[in-house]
């Protein structure tokens, strides 16, 4: 129990220092970022504006620090995030409610093939050391190292430019409206093949190796080797014995990478103009719209720590060890 | 965040037993591994590159000509941009920038990583606690939107700037690492003999800790290195970083503006991207070296099932062997 | 004395009396452990009420089992951690210190030496590193030639001679034996007065042993070291010590010298202690195993804290604890039995009480010879 109410303590600091440090980065960043937003807007925003903006960015010259910081955490804490300047006249929030589900989508389907292949590869591997299935373990390490994007434009370049099996860019079909028809969802499936493939290419040398690494250290313990020694047949201490136990940092760290699906795929949703979050900040920033950017930044942090606080809990979940606190 | 801090602590156990050199052959016991030696041999090569590469350049490669989207030739070996300029000039300038930045990121972030985290395990207590707190937040704090949100309003990335931003932004792991190590370490009796022989703090840790830590620093360091080169050339290849100064990925920045591969001008694409694969892979080798210089059970894996059964071990399913690779002088 | 800053007293000449003022002498030594928990007010009650002194040129022993305290002793000695309540003096003066030049000052007196020899010793330096960290600490910046006589001699004082041929390795290209020599030689580059060995030689090779103790029984000969030897082995205390504590669940049960309490234990737990040393002439005795377990520390048993074990305890052994009595010549044991009081227990033999185990029956041997043997496989 203790163990637990720590770490809700520990994250709950986490998302007040995330909070800060969005408050003081237009602060402390050269420039006046309302006069900037201002003239990034061309006219939309109205003078009346300005006091809000201030309020956002905390840096109004007639209130003491202090109370900007309250004013904004007052703002956060009625789930206003500010409005857009891109998206004129829409709050943040309304922006990025929109953008979240394809990130979520994709990147969570690509997640979990790359992590579920990954590991039941590294498993394999880990478990028949010294034959032809080490070689893997090169070959996909080579495509962990290529930058991302990199690969994603080639994968472009071949599947869709040359052999034009799949589009190159969007998340579905420019002439079809979102709805909830097979059509539709066939279409978003279409469209999101070649990103998710990139991502599981790119991704899956990091199970297989986590995985293998702990088969081995986990297969040269003791109980292994008298579940061998019984006569257990061998499927059975692999999957039973061994993998059992070398999963659990697996899932721990597949649960920390679902944080990161939020914010990791930046790269993917831009190379394929791809509308998640990841673009929605790619485009805020580039546009100077503040309240966007600190918006996104906040949304994919706070992903990042629930996605955190359930990896604790599985984990805790799986090892007994974790549970005696001492 | 959920760690198993017990495989590092097991791991340690052994990196003492592989950490302590005896004759020069020991010493070098970790070049012989292959895939390290693989590994350094690339780095070296475009450590080499980024020292001598503005000298060797054939071209300027900001200089335009009238030779457009020409494919590889003998004159220009990785062919041309749309504007005439040399790729080949480019990538061989861009090395040092991309070079420059991951060194210069890995130093500060490992240099951090090393204070804060050895510090922390040592002294324990409150002081503990709030540097672990610290670690974590940068830790939990998603690296690459607060690179992006940074750089992106700083009015020019350089590439210096670039390499403290992510310095700064990727610490946190190495320190986490560190301090597990040393809270392990600190309770090994020679730590405690050392106190009880009225060794000062300071030389405790720098002598005695510190040493026993190197190959976890290292392959920390290199990680940093591989991670650095890839966000600033991620950063650069999205534009938010100058793109006055040359590296990998503001080759590849142009390459996409300008759709060189709708018009098929692979050249433009595939060097930089290769170039990128080949320093990445050569980390990733090095790194590998260090982890099966460390835990002798991974050693085996460098060799494949014909070289273990001239050596006359049967690899059998979930039996590790551990290949010895000198003989140790047990007199 | 007053006017002079606390802290230990400017070291004696050597050669003079041995007897009157110890050494070293611990007043009522008590350590309590915070038990980790988030609103927990519970103690280890790892040390309690311990009086001990140490004399140039003795040997005390320390024996117990593991939980007994001894080793949290040895480092309350040492000064590595803080005591509850108690006090150390040195040369009959307060010893504790307060900043680190105090236990600097401190530690040139009283070296430690640890039980697992290749864990004192950091693996990654040679000897000559650490016995040069050791000297230039105690004896001064010494360089060159008085650096390398310095390490010659300490070398030559625990017999690893040549020298050179043990100077450039490193731990692990020792034996046992001669890494425990080892942290011996970085003790000694102190001078200390007073050296605690924990347990030295527990992790060694039974056939090493004895050439560690006679080593140390020559450092007290030679050099008039105070010693305090903590062990498990209650017989090497007898080999090599002068007076002997035994020491049960955090306090002191019995002490004297150590030919009487080892041959003629009074307290009920050293008789176990003694007895349960396997004797290859009383295969008998060897049958006649301890019952119970180490109690908890945390919540000892009131009283006597041996009362759950002791076949003698009364109703006066568990209510209140028993101080150390005087039995004999100079020994002392803390049992009720040994008291005046008339609630007292009624102390007999240990081993009468515990009874003999039943001998083996050969008739029963007889009847398992004749079942066949299991086949393969049937039990998984």
């Amino acid at each position: 129990m203790r163990f637990f109410v720590r770490r809700i303590i520990f994250y709950a600091i986490t998302l007040w220092a995330a909070i800060t440090i969005n408050f003081f980065i237009p602060r402390v960043m050269p420039g006046d970022p309302v006069q900037a937003a201002i003239a990034a807007g061309g006219g939309t925003i109205s003078p009346d504006a300005i006091p809000a903006l201030q309020a956002l960015f905390g840096i109004d010259p007639t209130q003491s620090l202090w109370s900007q910081y309250v004013d904004y955490l007052q703002m956060l804490a009625h789930g206003d995030l500010g409005t857009s300047f891109t998206y004129i006249g829409s709050p943040v929030l309304d922006v990025i409610k929109q953008a979240l589900p394809w990130t979520i989508g994709l990147v969570g389907i690509a997640t979990i093939i790359s992590f579920v292949i990954g590991t039941l590869i590294g498993s394999g591997i880990g478990w028949r050391r010294g034959t032809w299935a080490d070689s893997l373990l090169p070959i996909s390490t080579f495509f962990s190292a290529v930058p991302y994007f990199w690969l994603a434009l080639i994968a472009i370049a071949i599947f869709s430019v040359a052999l034009g099996w799949f589009p190159s860019s969007g998340s579905y079909d420019r002439n079809m409206v979102p709805n909830l028809s097979w059509d539709f969802i066939g279409s978003v499936i279409y469209y999101g093949t070649l990103p998710a493939l990139t991502i599981v290419i790119s991704s899956i040398s990091g199970w297989i190796l986590g995985m293998r690494n702990m088969m081995v250290t986990v297969s040269s313990e003791d109980y292994v080797t008298v579940a061998q020694a019984k006569g257990i047949s061998e499927r059975r201490v692999l999957f039973g014995y061994s993998a059992r136990n070398a999963i659990l940092p697996q899932v721990s760290s597949f649960a920390l990478s679902l944080g990161f699906i939020v914010g990791g795929t930046l790269i993917m949703e831009i190379v394929f103009s791809y509308q998640g979050i990841g673009f929605l900040l790619f485009n805020a920033v580039n546009a100077k719209d503040y309240p966007l950017m600190q918006g996104c930044f906040l949304v994919i942090t706070i992903a990042v720590l629930a996605a955190n606080i359930l990896a604790d809990f599985v984990y805790g979940a799986l090892d007994p060890r974790t549970r005696q606190e001492g | 965040m959920s760690i198993d801090s017990e495989v590092l602590e097991r791991d340690l156990d052994v990196a003492q037993e592989a950490a302590a050199p005896t004759s020069p052959r020991r010493k070098f016991l970790f070049m012989r591994n292959t895939k390290a030696l693989t590994g350094l041999v690339i780095l070296g090569f475009f450590t080499l590159m980024a020292i001598i590469g503005p000298w060797i350049a054939p071209y300027d490669p900001d200089a335009r000509s009238k030779d457009v989207l020409q494919p590889p030739s003998w004159d220009h070996l990785f062919g041309t941009t749309h504007i005439g300029q040399d790729v080949f000039s480019q990538i061989l300038v861009g090395t040092r920038g991309v070079m420059v930045v991951g060194f210069v990121a890995g130093i500060v972030a490992t240099t951090i990583g090393v204070l804060i985290g050895v510090t922390a395990g040592y002294i324990g207590g409150f002081g503990d606690e709030g540097l672990s707190a610290l670690s974590n937040v940068f830790l939990v704090i998603p690296q690459l939107p607060l690179i992006i949100i940074i750089a992106g309003q700083l009015p020019s990335a350089g590439g210096l700037t670039v390499a403290l931003v992510i310095a700064a932004t990727g610490w946190a792991w190495g320190a986490r690492v560190l301090r597990a190590q040393t809270l392990s370490l600190r309770k090994r009796d020679f730590i405690e003999a050392a106190r009880a022989n009225g060794e000062k703090s300071w030389r405790i840790i720098t002598a005695e800790i510190l040493p026993n830590l190197t190959a976890i620093i290292a392959a920390g360091f290199v990680g940093t290195v591989g991670f650095a080169v890839l966000s600033q050339i991620t950063l650069s290849f999205i534009g938010i970083t100058s793109v006055s100064e040359w590296n990998w990925g503001t080759v590849l920045f142009w390459a996409q503006a300008q759709l060189a591969l709708q018009q098929g001008a692979w050249w433009w694409f595939v060097p930089a991207g290769l170039c990128i694969a080949l320093l990445g892979m050569s980390l990733t080798l090095i790194n590998f070296g260090i982890d099966e210089f460390v835990n002798p059970r991974l050693r085996s894996t460098g060799l494949n099932a014909r070289k273990l059964r001239k050596r006359q071990i049967r690899p059998r399913i979930g039996f590790t062997p551990v290949v010895h690779e000198a003989k140790e002088d047990r007199s | 004395m007053s006017t002079q800053p606390p802290g230990p007293p400017p070291s004696p000449q050597r050669g003079g009396p041995s007897d009157d003022v110890p050494v070293l002498a611990a007043v009522d030594l008590r350590k309590h452990f915070p038990v980790r928990g988030f609103r927990s007010q519970q103690v280890v009650h790892a040390v309690d009420d311990v009086n001990l002194e140490l004399h140039r040129g003795r040997v005390v022993a320390l024996v117990g089992e593991s939980g007994s305290g001894k080793s949290t002793i040895a480092r309350l000695l040492a000064q590595l951690m803080p005591a509850t309540g108690g006090q150390i003096l040195l040369h009959g003066e307060d010893a504790r210190v307060k900043n680190r030049r105090g236990f600097r000052r401190y530690v040139r007196r009283v070296q430690m030496i640890f039980q697992d020899p290749f864990g004192s010793l950091n693996p990654i330096h040679t000897i000559r590193y650490t016995l040069t960290r050791s000297v230039k600490i105690h004896q001064g910046n010494l360089r060159g030639k008085e650096l390398e006589a310095a390490l010659t001699q300490l070398l030559e004082r625990v017999q690893l001679t040549p020298p050179s041929r043990y100077i450039e390795k490193f731990p692990h290209e020792l034996s046992g034996g001669q890494r425990q020599r080892v942290a011996i030689a970085r003790a000694l580059a102190a001078d200390p007065e007073v050296l605690l060995a924990d347990e030295p030689i527990s992790m060694l090779d039974v056939s090493i042993r004895l050439g560690i103790l006679n080593l140390l029984r020559d450092l007290r000969d030679r050099l008039q070291i105070a010693i305090l030897y903590i062990t498990h082995d209650i017989a090497s205390a007898r080999y090599f010590a002068d007076r002997t504590m035994v020491m049960y669940a955090g306090r002191v049960v019995e002490t004297g010298d150590s030919e009487s309490v080892t041959q003629d234990p009074k307290h009920p737990y050293t008789q176990l202690l003694v007895r349960s040393a396997p004797d290859p002439d009383d295969l008998d005795a060897r049958a006649r195993g301890a019952r119970g377990e180490a109690p908890s520390l945390v919540r000892p048993p009131t009283g006597c804290r041996f009362n759950p074990r002791c076949p003698f305890a009364n109703e006066l052994c568990r209510t209140e604890v028993p101080p150390l009595l005087a039995v004999g010549e100079g020994r002392e044991a803390a049992c009720w039995g040994y008291s005046e009081r008339i609630d007292r227990p009624e102390l007999g033999e240990l081993l009468d009480v515990y009874g003999e185990r039943p001998s083996l029956d050969v008739s029963a041997v007889e009847a398992l010879e004749a079942v066949p043997a299991p086949r393969k496989g049937d039990d998984r």
